[in-house]
């Protein structure tokens, strides 16, 4: 196969204040014609930066200071021409324009930033081909919604006139990718693709650039720090870690033998399904943390862990109305309201951790939230039982709830914007104490430094702002801020999915530990499944506002029964090439519609589905026990 | 769309009707009224009040009846295009404000268009060239324009004005045309005199104006979509118009309802240093003077102003976005 692009001796630097910072520095790598080059590594290792160099779409102070990007596309240069060497083409220039979205083209993580939201994707879509194909408007548009549909939209020609916000995140990531094949370039960069999607989505996206690979016959070059992606996609690895090239070789190669030290810490970080009972994650960095003296005295005034729950939900229904399903001339009595949670139940043993799995918009955020009481459900209770008493959280005043805020906390997933950037580490951490008037100035100055010491921070950083601090830094400041007030209860939303996977390992153990050590129970909301896997002790899932099943972590993975457990569990990525995704047997988003799901699981007709025990504390969605219980999906 | 239409321009009503009985009310709030004022004037330039003609005038205004009373005569006329009288000019408001309204507007509404002119070329210029040598330095010029004292600017103009062009000094024209019918002359002559006031007043609003076309478009240029557009292939420029830019017009269209008001009633102080017939001065002293319907008259046209132009940008904005078109609040 000849080879498409030819990266030779990479250098980019970033022309900063502080003089040159060199971000890729000697890489080199080839991606042949129709085949799949992954690079892999964590933020800041490079991988994103050689991406932009490829396309020129460097930021403004980085250049390419070294080396050569060879790229041999006989549409760009002609049947006799030589290679274009990319790196010397001026990057505003008319040359690379025509390069770049036509020959190369590019998706990006996040669909929803990255698509225009006043623009329809229609209009997105065939802008391109207005640039590079001499297309009349009318043509460009028929040539668009040919591609909507190879994407899988089941309704293209409506799809060419909706705006990104009115599509799920899935179909978003399916416009974006239409937008870039649209021109059927030689080459496509998918930097973290599916990072952004739910597991069932991902694989279907994965799938699909599988599929529009081979239709195509383009190259895909592959930008992702999940191993597991990797595993089932690539053709050919790099690693890269600082800017540099650690290891490269074909996928087999490197799973099988992995060399260098940096990529077998990587394989270790990453929570797996085949973990052993007790096995802990080795993160590439391990923290160093403890408990001080005053956290100590909480831990000994707790009650014991008993089988009696912390915390009961007892059918917590809520739903929203939903304009964005409004015509511009219908009335508001067509609204009809969605049913976000619909009649939940669940409880929470003290010093347990339970996980919650589902896809996003299962309202899984939306029971958290009316758990901490920032939204009132519709109907239903939630029992908190603090040393055998029992309240009711939703029929407290807003008086009587503050002392049992102090019980319950919560850690956000973005520790970007849940940190205000204008206090310092000290303000954000006494801030809690403040609130609730525990203790005097040299009280909480103690105490504060104890909770650095707890996440393992340096106490000298407290008059730091968040931002001097890393993404996983931050987490660790959100998870100290929601200890200071010595919870019982800690609701974690995601708390690892905006980390990289080597941050990810860290803040896992970090929070494995510290409920080991404070004795605190934990409700972990997630959708990836291997995380929740690693961490919890038993796990729920939702789909479609419903608990579907729920089970111990071992029996639950081992052994799921509901259809959507099973489409679940089939859709994770194995970093293992072995142990390939099966493709074939995705089914095109069914799998979180009640509606499709096989007897016994479906609905047989208006009466709700009731959840039926099949022991062993495994619990299950079903209008009678499923008969082939362990059976292959 | 209709429903929303109608029930918006419902709370309009109730709005103004609210801000009427406010207006009325601070009117009033102060001690006396305008007879009191006028007594008080004519005392200290020893002059005799006359008491039964105080009285005659009193009842003459109605201002002895009570102020509920006095209020809703005064809305009434309002509905009906009476705006009252005015004690101090004498003249019914309709005719002492005349002229003038037309007036500020042709100077305010050049202003706004100088302003937009003259900060949408340097804001996008600023933002699209961060830190370089003409962002700093249109950047330092749009903040010369911000601290120096209009009225200042604005005596240095004129005597420019007056030694190079031969303007004369102050006015919005040459005195001989003054209180005359419209001719093509006098319309020049307005034109001639309306530069100068539109700049002073007008340095002032750009520095502002750029700084935060600057800040919109430089936080949209970082955004992802940016990106993708420049991955597909366009031109900076035409890329610049279709995203970014677009995007970040949305605070401007909002800002309408702001605007407005500002076309009537902005720049009292440069108007009073270059004695331009404008209403700025005139509500300024209709004010000092407590010449309740003169005043009230004014007050109402602007919150009037201010309430059409929130809803003018409101459904602009529903038109240009269909985020705030197709996605509404979910009432929780």
């Amino acid at each position: 196969m000849s080879v498409l692009l030819d990266v030779q001796n990479l250098g980019v630097s970033f022309d900063t204040p502080s003089g040159l910072v060199r971000a890729v520095s000697d890489v080199s790598f080839q991606i042949s014609a129709g085949s799949t080059v992954a690079i892999v590594g964590e933020s800041g290792s490079g991988k994103s930066v050689t991406a932009q160099a490829i396309l020129g779409l460097l930021p403004r102070p980085a250049s390419i200071n070294s080396g050569e990007i060879l790229f041999n596309d006989v549409e760009s240069h002609g049947a006799e021409g030589a290679p274009i060497d990319i790196a010397k083409l001026d990057p505003r220039s008319e040359a690379f324009r025509q390069i770049r979205g036509n020959r190369i083209s590019m998706i990006f993580q996040e669909p929803m930033t990255s698509l225009s939201p006043l623009h329809t994707i229609g209009d997105q879509i065939s802008e391109a081909l207005l640039l590079h194909r001499d297309a009349d408007v009318a043509e460009a548009k028929a040539l668009s919604i040919d591609m909507l549909e190879k994407v899988g939209f089941p309704d293209p020609v409506r799809a060419f006139d909706t705006y990104p916000f009115e599509l799920s995140g899935g179909l978003r990531q399916r416009a974006m990718i239409s937008m870039a094949l649209v021109c059927r370039p030689a080459l496509l960069i998918a930097d973290e693709p599916s990072t952004a999607l739910d597991v069932t989505i991902q694989a279907q996206i994965l799938k699909l650039i599988k599929d529009m690979q081979q239709d195509l016959g383009m190259a895909v070059l592959m930008i992702t720090h999940d191993l597991g992606v990797v595993a089932n996609m690539a053709d050919e690895v790099v690693v890269a870690y600082h800017g540099e090239i650690m290891e490269r070789g074909s996928t087999k190669d490197i799973f099988s033998k992995p060399k260098h030290p940096y990529l077998k810490a990587l394989l270790k970080a990453v929570p797996h399904f085949d973990m052993k009972d007790g096995e802990r994650l080795v993160p590439l960095r391990e923290i160093k943390h403890e408990a001080g003296t005053l956290l100590r005295e909480y831990v000994g005034a707790k009650p014991k862990h008993g089988k009696a729950p912390i915390l009961s939900v007892r059918n917590i229904s809520k739903s929203f109305e939903n304009r964005s399903h409004k015509g511009l001339f219908t009335s508001s009595a067509a609204i009809k309201p969605t049913l976000v949670v619909d009649d939940v139940s669940f409880d929470i043993k003290r010093g347990e951790c339970l996980g919650l799995v589902g896809e996003s918009g299962c309202g899984k955020t939306t029971l958290s939230k009316i758990i901490m009481r920032s939204i009132n459900p519709d109907n239903g209770e939630v029992v908190f039982s603090d040393n055998g008493e029992d309240t009711d959280l939703l029929h407290l005043g807003d008086q009587a709830m503050i002392p049992i805020r102090q019980k319950i906390q919560y850690i956000f997933q973005d520790p970007f914007s849940s940190l205000n950037p204008r206090m310092t580490v000290h303000d954000l951490l006494s801030e809690p104490l403040a609130i609730h008037g525990i203790g005097d100035a040299t009280y909480r100055r103690e105490f504060v430094q104890e909770l650095m010491n707890l996440v393992g921070l340096d106490p000298r950083w407290l008059n730091r702002y968040p931002h001097s601090f890393s993404g996983g830094q931050r987490q660790r400041v959100g998870i100290a801020r929601s200890l200071a007030l010595k919870p019982d209860l800690v609701l974690c939303d995601e708390p690892v999915s905006a980390l990289d996977v080597s941050v990810q390992a860290q803040i896992l153990n970090l929070l494995k530990d510290l409920q080991k050590d404070l004795g605190l129970t934990y409700l972990f909301i997630s959708h990836n499944l291997a995380v929740v896997d690693y961490i919890a002790d038993r796990i729920a899932v939702m789909c479609a506002g419903q608990i579907v099943e729920v089970a111990p972590r071992e029996e639950l993975f081992r052994n799921p029964m509901h259809p959507y457990t099973r489409a679940l569990v089939a859709a994770v990525p194995y970093p293992d090439p072995n142990h390939p995704l099966d493709f074939a047997a995705l089914k095109e988003e069914q799998a979180s519609s009640p509606a499709h799901w096989p007897e016994p699981f479906g609905p047989l007709d208006d009466t709700t589905t009731p959840l039926l025990n099949c022991g062993k504390g495994h619990l299950i969605r079903a209008h009678k026990k499923p008969s082939s219980a362990g059976g292959p999906a | 769309m209709l429903e929303y239409l109608i029930r918006r321009v419902f709370s309009m009503m109730l709005t103004l009707a609210a801000i009427s009985v406010l207006v009325f009310i601070i009117i009033q709030l102060p001690p006396g009224d305008y007879l009191s004022t006028y007594i008080a004037e004519l005392q200290s330039q020893g002059e005799m009040v006359d008491e039964e003609k105080i009285e005659f005038l009193r009842r003459q205004y109605g201002l002895d009846k009570s102020m509920p009373e006095q209020y809703f005569t005064w809305v009434f006329g309002l509905l009906q295009g009476d705006l009252g009288y005015s004690f101090e000019y004498n003249l019914p408001v309709n005719e002492v404000v005349g002229d003038r309204l037309f007036l500020s507007m042709v100077l305010n509404f050049a202003t706004i268009i100088f302003i937009y002119m003259v900060s949408f070329p340097i804001g996008v210029y600023s933002a699209t060239h961060q830190y370089s040598w003409g962002d700093h330095g249109l950047t330092l010029i749009g903040f010369l324009g911000l601290a120096t004292p209009n009225f200042l600017l604005a005596l240095v103009l004129l005597y420019f004005a007056n030694v190079w062009f031969g303007t004369s000094i102050g006015g919005l024209m040459d005195p001989q045309y003054l209180d005359q019918p419209w001719t093509i002359d006098k319309a020049w002559s307005v034109a001639a005199h309306l530069w100068v006031p539109v700049v002073v007043i007008g340095t002032s609003g750009t520095a502002g104006m750029i700084r935060r076309l600057r800040a919109n478009l430089l936080d949209e240029l970082h955004k992802q979509y940016v990106v993708t557009g420049r991955a597909k292939g366009l031109s900076p420029g035409k890329l610049l118009i279709k995203y970014p830019l677009r995007m970040a017009l949305n605070p401007f269209i909002a800002d309408i309802g702001n605007l407005l008001p500002q076309v009537v009633s902005g720049s009292v102080i440069v108007s009073s240093v270059m004695s331009l017939p404008t209403t700025g001065p005139m509500l300024l002293g209709a004010l000092q003077s407590q010449d309740m319907y003169l005043a009230g008259s004014f007050l109402i046209f602007l919150a009037m102003l201010t309430v059409v132009g929130m809803f003018v940008s409101d459904v602009l904005l529903t038109v240009l976005d269909p985020r705030i078109r197709l996605t509404g609040s979910t009432r929780a």
